[in-house]
C-alpha cells in the first residue's frame, strides 16, 4: 500500500473562521485504497479537515484555509473546475441529509448533474448504488417514496448510495454513525470494508473502536493539532510515541 | 411497622405536591385564556364583517337581482332612471386583466428579488435589500395610484403612441409593483426556511450555484412560493384606489393593453358614496362586495391548503 504514490497529500494545512484557528498545520498523507481513520475529541478540527478536503469553505465567507492539499498530484486549491473535484469527492455528513425527493431522485442527483440522462442508465446507477449500500432490498419496492421517510439508518445508506452515485475517487464520512443504530453501524462498516477495494476512505469517527475496526492507519487530531498518525494496530497497541494518544485511545482522557 | 409509617408519609407529601398549583399553572391559565380571546375576537370580527355584507346586499342578490344578467351583461348602467342594468361581465374582465397582467410583472420581479436576497445576497447587502423590499411594502395605494396618473400615463401615451395611458397595462404594472415587495418577502421567507444542509449535500455533489437552486431550493419551497403568489393574486384581486386610478375606469371588455378598464373594487368605491341606503343601487354593491368575498375567500383557501401540504410532506 505505501509504495504507490499517495492519493491525498495534505501539506501544512490550516484551517480558521475569523479569528478561530480549527485547525494548525496539518500533515498527513492518505494511499490509493486505504481507510484512513481520524479520531479526535469534539471540536479538534475533524470535520474542519474534510471540509477543506472538498472546498467546502466557498459556502462560508468565514472560513479561510491555507496550506497545500495534492489530490492525484494536483493541488485543489489551485484548480479551475470546483465542481469537478466535489464529484469525485463523496462526502457522508453525521446527520443524514435526504434531499426534499424520492428515493430514487436522491441517488439520480448527482449522475443527472452530470448529464446522463437515459433511464436505462439511471435506473442501472441507481440500483448498484443502493445494492452497494446495502439498502436496495429494504426500498426497492418504494423507490419513489420521499427520501425523508426512510428511518435515520435508512436514511444514511442513502447518503452514502448518493455519494456511491458520483462514481467518486475519494470518499470522506464524517461521523457517520452517530445517528445509526448498531445493527446498521455494522452493515455499513461492512459496505465500507468491501469499497475500499475500490476507493479511498477517509473516516472521521468518535468512536476508537470503529477506527480500531476499520482503519489501515489512523490520525489522532487533538485542540487543532495532528497529534500523530500511526498504523492502526500500532495505536491500539500501544507503541505510539505520544503519550496523549496513548490515553485517549485507552479513554483515559480529561 | 416503623417503615410502613415511614412509607404512608413520604407517600402523602408527594400526593401534596401532586395535587397543588403553583403560580406558574395560574399564569398559564391566564395566558392562554388571553390569547383565545384575541384569536375568538378576530374570528368574531370577520364573521361580523361578512354577516353585515351579506345582510345588506343578500336580500338583493336574491331578490329583484336577475343575476344571469349580473354575470352575463356587459352593460353595468346602475344610475339608468328608466332602465337600470346590472352586468359585471364587463368588471369582472376589467379585474381579471389587471390582476393578470399584474402579477406576469410581479411574478418574475418578487421570485428573482426573492432568489437574489435568500441565495446570493450575504451581509449588509441582504440586511439592506430586505429594508428596502419592506418599506416598498409600506407605500400606500394612493401614491402607486399617483404614479400611475402622473408618471405612467404620459410614460405610456408617448411610448406606445396611444391617446389614453390610464389603462390594462398602467394598472397592471401598478399593481404588480405594488404586490411584488409582500410577495418578495413571503417568498424569500420560504427559500429562507429551506434547512442549509440541503444546500451543503448538494453542493458537496458537485452542484452549481443554480442547479442547488433550480433542482433542490425551488422544488423544496414550492408551495411556500405558490402560497406566496396566491397571496400577490389576492392582493391584486383586493386593491382599490391605485386600480380606480390608474385603469381609466371605464366599463369596457378590453382587446388589447392599452384599453381602459373598470375593477370590481373600484366600482363600489367610487360608487357607494351616491347611493341611498336600501336601494337596488346599494343592493348591488354590496352583492359585488359578497362576490369578492367569495373570490378572496376562495384563493385564500387555495393558500392554505397548498401551504398545509408542506407539512404533509415533512
Ligand atoms: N462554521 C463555523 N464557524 C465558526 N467556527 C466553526 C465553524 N465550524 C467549526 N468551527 C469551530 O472550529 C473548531 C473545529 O470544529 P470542527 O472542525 O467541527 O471539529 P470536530 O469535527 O472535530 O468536532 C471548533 O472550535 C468549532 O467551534
Ligand atoms: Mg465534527
Amino acid at each position: 500500500m505505501v509504495d504507490n504514490a499517495p492519493k491525498l497529500s495534505v501539506r501544512n494545512l490550516s484551517v480558521r473562521y475569523g479569528d478561530k484557528q480549527a485547525l494548525n498545520g496539518i500533515s498527513l498523507d492518505v494511499f490509493p485504497n486505504e481507510i484512513f481513520g481520524i479520531i479526535g475529541p469534539a471540536n479538534s478540527g475533524k470535520t474542519s479537515f474534510l471540509r477543506a478536503l472538498n472546498r467546502m469553505e466557498e459556502f462560508d465567507p468565514n472560513m479561510t484555509v491555507e496550506g497545500d492539499i495534492l489530490f492525484e498530484g494536483q493541488d485543489i486549491t489551485a484548480i479551475r473546475n470546483v465542481y469537478a473535484l466535489r464529484r469525485k469527492v463523496g462526502v457522508v455528513f453525521p446527520l443524514p441529509v435526504g434531499l426534499p425527493m424520492s428515493i430514487y431522485e436522491n441517488v439520480a442527483f448527482a449522475p443527472k448533474l452530470g448529464g446522463i440522462k437515459k433511464k436505462a442508465e439511471l435506473d442501472e446507477i441507481v440500483e448498484r448504488c443502493l445494492i452497494r449500500a446495502a439498502l436496495w432490498d429494504e426500498v426497492k419496492d418504494r423507490l419513489n417514496a420521499l427520501g425523508s421517510l426512510l428511518s435515520g439508518g435508512q436514511q444514511q445508506r442513502l447518503t452514502i448510495a448518493r455519494a456511491l452515485s458520483q462514481n467518486p475517487e475519494l470518499l470522506l464520512l464524517d461521523e457517520f454513525s452517530i445517528a445509526v443504530d448498531p445493527v446498521t453501524t455494522m452493515r455499513i462498516e461492512d459496505v465500507l470494508k468491501e469499497l475500499k477495494e475500490e476507493i479511498t476512505i477517509v473516516l472521521v469517527t468518535n468512536l476508537v473502536q470503529q477506527a480500531r475496526r476499520l482503519a489501515d492507519r489512523t490520525a489522532f487530531f487533538l485542540e487543532s493539532e495532528l497529534v500523530e498518525t500511526a498504523e492502526t494496530e500500532e495505536l491500539f497497541s500501544g507503541v505510539v510515541k505520544d503519550q496523549r494518544t496513548r490515553d485517549y485511545v485507552e479513554g483515559r482522557f480529561g | 411497622m416503623p417503615a410502613d409509617v415511614q412509607g404512608d408519609r413520604l407517600s402523602s407529601s408527594i400526593a401534596t405536591e401532586l395535587n397543588t398549583r403553583g403560580w406558574d399553572w395560574y399564569v398559564d391559565r391566564v395566558v392562554s385564556i388571553g390569547v383565545f380571546a384575541g384569536g375568538v375576537s378576530a374570528i368574531i370580527f370577520i364573521i361580523g364583517i361578512f354577516v353585515f355584507v351579506t345582510r345588506e346586499g343578500l336580500d338583493f342578490a336574491l331578490g329583484s337581482l336577475d343575476l344571469k344578467e349580473f354575470f352575463t351583461s356587459i352593460n353595468w348602467r346602475p344610475t339608468s332612471e328608466r332602465n337600470p342594468t346590472y352586468g359585471i361581465l364587463a368588471l369582472m374582465t376589467g379585474t381579471a386583466s389587471v390582476t393578470g397582467l399584474a402579477m406576469l410583472v410581479s411574478v418574475p420581479f418578487s421570485l428573482g428579488a426573492a432568489i437574489y436576497i435568500a441565495e446570493f445576497a450575504s451581509g449588509r447587502t441582504r440586511e439592506s435589500l430586505k429594508v428596502l423590499v419592506e418599506l416598498l411594502a409600506a407605500i400606500p395605494s394612493v401614491v402607486w395610484g399617483f404614479i400611475g396618473m402622473s408618471i405612467m400615463n404620459p410614460l405610456i401615451i408617448e411610448m406606445f403612441d396611444v391617446p389614453v395611458g390610464l389603462s390594462v397595462l398602467n394598472a397592471g404594472v401598478i399593481l404588480g409593483l405594488m404586490a411584488a415587495p409582500i410577495m418578495t418577502t413571503i417568498a424569500e421567507d420560504a427559500l429562507k426556511a429551506v434547512p442549509d444542509s440541503y444546500r451543503e449535500a448538494a453542493e458537496a455533489m458537485g452542484a452549481t450555484r443554480w442547479q442547488v437552486i433550480f433542482r433542490v431550493v425551488l422544488p423544496a419551497a414550492k408551495n411556500g412560493l405558490m402560497a406566496a403568489i396566491l397571496l400577490g393574486v389576492g392582493r391584486g384581486f383586493g386593491e382599490t384606489m391605485a386600480v380606480l386610478m390608474a385603469s381609466g375606469h371605464a366599463i369596457n371588455i378590453p382587446t388589447s393593453p392599452f384599453d381602459s378598464v373598470r375593477a370590481i373594487t373600484a366600482t363600489i368605491a367610487a360608487e357607494l358614496g351616491d347611493t341611498a341606503r336600501g336601494s337596488d343601487h346599494y343592493g348591488v354593491l354590496f352583492t359585488l362586495g359578497i362576490f369578492l368575498f367569495v373570490i378572496t375567500f376562495i384563493i385564500n383557501l387555495i393558500a392554505d391548503v397548498v401551504v398545509k401540504g408542506v407539512g404533509r410532506q415533512k
